[in-house]
């Protein structure tokens, strides 16, 4: 008898295990919330204000995933992951989804069994040094000292990059941006190394940012996207189709301001797709019938979001380069709404 | 024969001790120059203290309290010397103090909630006063209980009633136990007096406190657990740990020397295992490992399960600290206490404890200070102690590139309470002190 019940509970355990790994979107709808990781604190990609509230680059992405599903674009509990624990904390369920500035790799989506659903940031790495070093070329930094951050695909190409150019480096591990910045600035180390986005945020709050140069050199590709487990579908689309209806709207001209305008109808058929007054695509997501308008008007299309979080009017001010709409000669892509 | 030129017959008044060896002067004569050596030491360590507090000093006192951001820091100072010196930018501290004291919950996302917890922690303090102070009196016993419920309330929000039943349960369930206690011995008593807490809480509680709300919606706003932060998340998984690991700990250490064969052996397992594993192990297993094997619809609170892990992590260290307290008693306090008729626990209560934890006063309140800083690690799970919310300010881009700040501001709020906390163990030694040594 006893020996039955123990079986029996663990039969219904394995059973609600099995329902729970196959509905994600089940189990965010049932919440109320959607468990968005973001980084403890990237510049421009997520932080706290002084309110307390999150923002960012990154977290704009997560309130319009929840505005899609809740039309409410707060309905969202960050989980702020350190590099080291996001993809544990992923595969535990602690998160729904990843917005982590996390760069899609083949072991990582293999071997790991997370899926990469999307790009929302192509970043590359890139290297700074001081002025007076006296180099104005990465291929200039044979025996160098640097300062970079553990548990990176950036240590990975690093180490590739002076493999390949037949150079040697003295690398300075260090915990995270702070700390590596703090050791920077005291000089322990020649170079500082990390994508691209984050090194002009860097290079801004030092101390006398004109004392040190960002190197032309991208050593690496480094596509920074939404991570989800591996095998369940249904969630993978709904956080890939968000995103791309962001990049949609870009293109095709609708904004913030004007969806709720456009929502009623246009002329144009692809909007109408997308924006719901033509066919039911949201549905066919399990979402309401306005779930992309929901999102738009929460935070405006991707042009919209980059702009406001770190493009070139913010104190972070990058330009858009490779992130600029396929139209304009960047790589931002949707793929059709029919 | 009388050639005795002189015999002094009264003493000599006392004469005034040399001038260099009184006042100032004899002071550092003695304690700063009374060899070559020592000299030359003071000499050399004065200097060196000059040139450090030299540094330091300025740039504590000449630091900015009133600016936007580092930026606008450095610009005011760039304005004020134009020889480019800085001193400390502690505007950071005036902007997000709050947030680094309270947390996001109760710093400013939440406008006016300031009191709840300074009213827990004065709550606590109430609270603790009759265990912390011999001659309050023992009716503050009954603030500490309601404190068990009200704190809880007050940092998670919510309805009061839930709590409230909860208490309600449990004065049942010790009513229960008197009771019981008339009609049979002990040993059955108390499993029954559980057994009515058990049914209580699963049967009455939630129906009597949804009644209750439905009367009268005694509410506070609720946070989340995610939101508990700053030095309100350290001070509430320290106390917690703090005031539940000394019990924990006395049933190890005692049972870790009990003749019994199964509880000696489970206690010495329980103390072994936890004591050989890293804290920030125990954290991580129970806030993210957990989830693999908890349906996902279960919720476990983060710092609930932190709490529970470094109360236990604490207890276990504690036992051995009085395992030690217990061994160092001489063998004929044991035997005096047998042989004076008392049962175990009489004799453990009465003559055993008070002499052993009095022994273990200091490696105790080490264990505290040393749990109390340990809070920090909670920050692998992602939950916000004061050094995550410092990471987070640091990472706005209106704070981004201040470090020593930030972290000094943290080290100084940790040393005064840590500082207290070893001020106090002197005290209680001194007071518990009973000339026998």
């Amino acid at each position: 008898m006893k020996k039955s019940v123990f079986l029996g509970t663990l039969a219904v355990a394995g059973l609600a295990a099995g329902i729970s790994a196959a509905g994600t979107l089940d189990d965010v709808k049932a919440r109320g919330k959607v468990n968005c990781g973001v980084t403890e604190g990237t510049l421009g990609f997520s932080s706290r204000n002084s309110e307390g509230k999150h923002e960012g680059f990154d977290v704009e992405f997560c309130r319009a995933l929840a505005a899609a599903i809740f039309d409410d674009a707060d309905a969202v509990e960050y989980i702020e992951l350190s590099s080291k624990n996001r993809f544990t904390a992923l595969s535990a369920g602690q998160a729904d989804l990843l917005y982590r500035t996390t760069t899609w790799t083949f072991s990582r989506d293999v071997d790991l069994k997370t899926s990469f659903v999307g790009i929302n940031y192509y970043d590359g790495q890139g290297f700074m040094v001081p002025k007076d070093l006296g180099v104005t070329s990465a291929t200039e930094l044979e025996g160098a000292t640097v300062c970079i951050e553990t548990g990176t695909t950036t240590e990975l190409n690093l180490a590739d990059y002076f493999r390949v150019n037949g150079m040697s480096y003295e690398p300075l591990p260090v915990g995270g941006t702070s700390e590596a910045k703090a050791l920077y600035e005291e000089g322990a180390c020649d170079v500082y190394t990390t994508d691209a986005s984050a090194l002009a945020g860097v290079r801004a709050s030092l101390k006398d940012p004109s004392a040190y140069i960002i190197l032309p050199e991208i050593v690496s590709k480094e596509p920074l996207g939404p991570t989800v487990r591996h095998g369940d579908n249904d969630w993978e689309d709904v956080v890939r189709w968000t995103q791309n209806a962001l990049v949609a709207a870009e293109e095709l001209g609708v904004t913030q301001a004007n969806v709720a305008e456009l929502a009623k109808g246009t002329d144009n058929p692809s909007i109408n797709r997308m924006l719901g007054s033509e066919g039911s695509l949201c549905s066919m997501l399990n979402l309401e019938s306005d779930c992309f308008v929901q999102a738009i008007a929460a935070t405006g299309n991707y042009g919209e979001i980059f702009e406001r979080t770190i493009g070139e009017s913010t104190p972070i001010g990058l330009a858009r380069g490779l992130n600029a709409l396929w139209t304009e000669g960047g790589l931002q892509y949707s793929p059709p709404f029919r | 024969m009388s050639d005795l030129s002189y015999v002094r017959t009264e003493m000599l008044p006392q004469k005034a001790p040399p001038a260099t060896s009184v006042g100032v002067v004899g002071w550092l004569r003695e304690n700063l120059f009374s060899s070559v050596g020592n000299s030359a030491l003071t000499v050399v360590t004065g200097a060196l203290l000059l040139m450090l507090l030299s540094a330091i000093l300025p740039w504590v006192f000449l630091g900015i309290w009133d600016a936007e951001s580092l930026a606008d820091c450095r610009a005011q100072f760039a304005e004020m010397y134009a020889d480019g010196r800085t001193y400390a930018c502690w505007a950071v501290i005036a902007d997000r103090w709050d947030q680094i004291m309270f947390g996001y919950s109760f710093g400013n996302l939440n406008e006016g909630l300031y009191w709840r917890p300074l009213l827990g922690l004065a709550l606590i303090l109430v609270a603790l006063s009759p265990i912390l102070y011999p001659n309050v009196p023992r009716i503050m016993y009954v603030a500490t209980a309601a404190t068990l419920f009200l704190y809880p309330w007050l940092i998670w929000g919510g309805s009061i009633w839930g709590p409230l039943t909860l208490a309600m349960c449990i004065i049942g369930g010790i009513v229960a136990f008197r009771f019981a206690s008339q009609v049979m011995i002990t040993a059955f008593a108390l499993p029954v007096a559980i057994v009515v807490t058990a049914v209580l809480i699963m049967v009455v509680m939630g129906p009597l406190s949804n009644g209750l709300a439905s009367v009268a919606a005694l509410e506070l706003q609720p946070v989340p657990s995610r939101e508990v932060s700053g030095f309100v998340l350290s001070i509430t998984i320290g106390i917690v740990a703090i005031v539940a690991s000394l019990p924990i700990a006395i049933m190890l250490a005692l049972g870790r020397q009990s003749d019994l064969f199964i509880v000696n052996k489970l206690s010495t397992g329980f103390i072994e295992i936890i004591r050989g594993v890293p804290l920030i192990t125990l954290i991580f297993v129970a806030t993210v490992l957990m989830k693999y094997f908890l349906p996902s619809h279960i919720d476990l609170d983060p710092v609930v399960a932190v709490m529970i892990l470094v109360t236990l992590f604490t207890a276990a260290y504690i036992a051995e600290v009085i395992r030690g307290g217990l061994a160092a008693l001489p063998k004929g306090q044991y035997e005096a206490a047998d042989a004076l008729g008392l049962t175990y626990w009489q004799a453990q209560r009465l003559i055993i404890l008070p002499q052993a934890l009095k022994i273990s006063i200091p490696g105790i309140v080490s264990n505290f200070i040393s749990v109390f800083k340990d809070t920090t690690l909670v920050s692998i799970v992602a939950l916000n102690d004061p050094l995550g919310i410092s990471g987070a300010i640091r990472s706005n881009s209106d704070w981004n590139g201040i470090v020593w700040e930030l972290y000094g501001f943290i080290a100084l709020v940790f040393w005064i309470f840590c500082f207290s906390m070893s001020r106090y163990s002197l005290w209680l030694e001194r007071q518990l002190q009973t000339g026998h040594r």
